[in-house]
């Protein structure tokens, strides 16, 4: 009898904590990962004694203070443009080494990289990026064309750039430009001294360096 | 009551003080004691201490005898009889009031700033209190409610139309308006703790001023000459938007300078030469020191119908030596493109029924002006050219949120770098604020003379 009653207590115990295991930590991690998110970090996919790497162009502060420049870097192999789109904008976010001059505020951290099927990624960075922002037009412009270059450029599957912060979407990072919509690749707003820039493997949109198109 | 002064101190007499608080003053061995319903205050010849129901507190000066009577400073009411009376005591000094009790005294400043053929009061009135204004007769009326007013009135010339500020009376405040007085117009807004009363005067324009009998003169003869009075031309309304402002101080200098004290200081100064000059209507996004979103900047603009944005920035660069003004034009992707062109819809309105409305997305208003803002942001870069340091790229086209949601040409002008210490001081100081406004205004008189004489008119 006594040993029957703890049987059911035990039972309806584990059933309460198994209920309550399902509301706060099994459901949340079911429902709370966004559809589109990028599967977990690439580092997993990569073995451990044969790193694949691959040659992009990142993006930074041109000689003339108001374009960007490019360079060559590897950064890990990934399979999915979503996990390949985080090696790149983490390298790109990385603090540089003089003579490069970044154009992406100290500290920014990576959030996630979401890829939609019609070509827009969107880059929720931490709130740095706009805390730690200097301000003017000109610094903005290359902030946040650092970051849709370096993903337009490399990788085909993107087309444009939709920056957020904190998870958020925002109006701009410090009063200027609209971050509200998904901005297109510009090649515009990079100056390279004497190679162009590297052989894309978009369609190029033949735009003069020195305007960028409208 | 009477006041002496003494180096530099205002002084008042115990005696007037103790007749008109009912205050029992006695003086026993070398020291004053003034009573007040069971409290006291105890003074000490020659020392700034004094006691207050057992408190010390501290005058700025001794009490000084002089004669038979005790002087003390105006702090005394302040510091010592305030904590002992029973009822509010409110010292005013530039005023000189002395306010006893829950009286309802608002702090009255008004400005004055003519502008040519017009003049505008302003009436700023703390704490928030309402205001009306009424013709009577052969003046203006504004009306403040309260008890009294604590008014500080500009030092005023007649100008024909205005002859003088006063005060009426205890609550009133008289223009007294001249012969060539035509209309006014006059507009309540909200301020940082109070309110403000705009009042605009216009000058008849037929009766010339008293000296010149002859050919009809410009309004104002102290300038350069002017250009010809706006009338039938495309150019009613600039609209100035002074960037950032608030908690958001935009760029900052190494020296500390922060952007958002540079552009309203330009965009007063482009005001000022705009209404005195040109006689166009100008509206500012901010006229004071405070936070704005981007959207409410160009809202501002297309509520008012401006003819024209000119928003003012000033520029940062990670590289420290970079330098000079640039002229921002709105630019849009193809995409963006592809959206024009939306079929106007039928809509029901207010008061029923339906209209054609042609529906614009915000941030697409500025597509059909794109060509016009070009045309602005050359002649801008031209007016500059000589007068403020240009950057290598003077004209730049980027998709920025003010100038695409602008619903009329529209320019963002950066006018320097505050990341150049060179830049930061000369954007800081006078000359180059002035020598900017200067050029936006010279830009203006011609985009607003090319418009008028071109057939397509305004492009709106």
């Amino acid at each position: 009898m006594s040993g029957r009653r703890t049987a059911l207590v035990a039972i309806v115990c584990a059933a309460a904590i198994a209920v309550g295991w399902l509301l706060f930590v099994g459901l949340p991690r079911w429902y709370g990962r966004p559809v589109s998110s990028p599967p977990p970090p690439p580092t997993t996919d990569a073995r451990a004694d044969d790193v694949r790497k691959i040659t992009v162009r990142l993006f930074y502060v041109g000689p003339d203070g108001t374009r960007l420049t490019s360079i060559e870097r590897e950064v890990p192999y990934a399979e999915q443009p979503a996990a390949q789109a985080r090696h790149i904008i983490d390298a790109q976010i990385a603090p540089a080494a003089a003579p490069l001059v970044s154009a992406i505020p100290s500290g920014t951290t990576l959030r996630a990289v979401f890829v939609t099927p019609d070509g827009s990624a969107y880059v929720d960075l931490g709130g740095a990026i706009a805390s730690g922002h200097p301000g003017g037009s000109t610094s903005e412009l290359l902030t946040v064309y650092s970051i849709v270059q370096a993903l337009t450029v490399n990788l085909p599957a993107i087309t444009s750039v939709q920056l957020l912060v904190d998870g958020k979407e925002v109006d701009t990072l410090a009063g200027h430009v609209d971050l509200k919509r998904p901005l297109p690749r510009n090649d515009g707003w990079v100056a390279d001294a004497a190679e162009p820039v590297s052989p894309p493997p978009t369609p190029p949109t033949d735009a003069p360096a020195a305007t960028p198109p409208r | 009551m009477a006041l002496t002064a003494s180096n530099g101190q205002e002084l008042i007499a115990l005696d007037d003080l103790a007749s008109a608080f009912q205050l029992a003053v006695r003086e026993e061995r070398g020291a004053v004691t003034v009573a007040y319903k069971g409290r006291t205050i105890v003074l000490t010849p020659d020392q700034t201490i004094a006691s207050v129901a057992g408190r010390l507190i501290s005058l700025s000066v001794p009490p000084q005898h002089s004669g038979t009577r005790w002087l003390v400073p105006l702090d005394f009411i302040t510091r010592a009889l305030t904590p002992i009376y029973d009822q509010r005591l409110d010292l005013r000094r530039p005023s000189h009031l002395l306010i006893v009790g829950d009286l309802r005294v608002p702090r009255v400043v008004v400005r004055h700033e003519p502008l040519g053929n017009s003049a505008r009061v302003t009436v700023d009135v703390t704490p928030a209190t309402s205001i009306a204004v009424a013709q009577q007769g052969p003046r203006l009326l504004i009306r403040v409610d309260g008890d009294a007013l604590d008014a500080t009135l500009p030092a005023f010339q007649s100008i024909g139309f205005v002859q003088a500020i006063r005060l009426a009376d205890a609550t009133n405040i008289a223009l007294d308006l001249g012969p060539r007085f035509a209309s006014f117009r006059s507009a309540t807004s909200a301020i940082d703790g109070g309110s403000r009363v705009t009042v605009e005067v216009v000058g008849n324009e037929a009766l010339a001023p008293p000296a010149g009998p002859a050919a009809p003169a410009p309004a104002v003869t102290d300038q350069q000459p002017l250009p010809s009075p706006g009338g039938a031309a495309g150019l009613r309304t600039v609209a100035i938007d002074a960037g950032h402002g608030g908690d958001d101080a935009g760029a900052r200098g190494p020296a500390g300078t922060a952007e958002k004290d540079v552009t309203l200081n330009v965009a007063r100064r482009l005001r000022g030469l705009l209404e005195a000059r040109l006689g166009v209507r100008v509206v500012m996004t901010r006229d004071d020191d405070r936070t704005l979103p981007v959207e409410t900047r160009s809202a501002t603009a297309n509520n008012n119908k401006a003819d024209l944005l000119v928003s003012l920035h000033a520029n940062t660069s990670f590289r420290p030596e970079v330098s000079g003004a640039t002229v921002y034009v709105a630019a849009f992707s193809d995409a963006d493109l592809a959206v024009e062109g939306l079929a106007p819809e039928r809509l029901p309105v207010f008061g029923g029924g339906l209209r054609t409305i042609e529906v614009v997305p915000w941030n697409l208003a500025q597509i059909p002006h794109r060509a016009e803002s070009e045309r602005v942001a050359q002649v801008v870069v031209e007016a500059m050219r000589g007068r403020v340091p240009l950057a290598a790229r003077a004209v730049e086209h980027a998709p920025l949120r003010l100038l695409e949601s602008a619903n009329m040409p529209a320019v963002l002008v950066e006018m320097g770098y505050l990341t150049n210490a060179e830049q930061e001081t000369a954007l800081a100081g006078a000359d180059l604020p002035g020598a900017v406004a200067q050029a936006l205004f010279d830009a203006i008189v011609r985009v607003r003379d090319t418009v008028s004489g071109s057939a397509e008119g305004p492009g709106r």
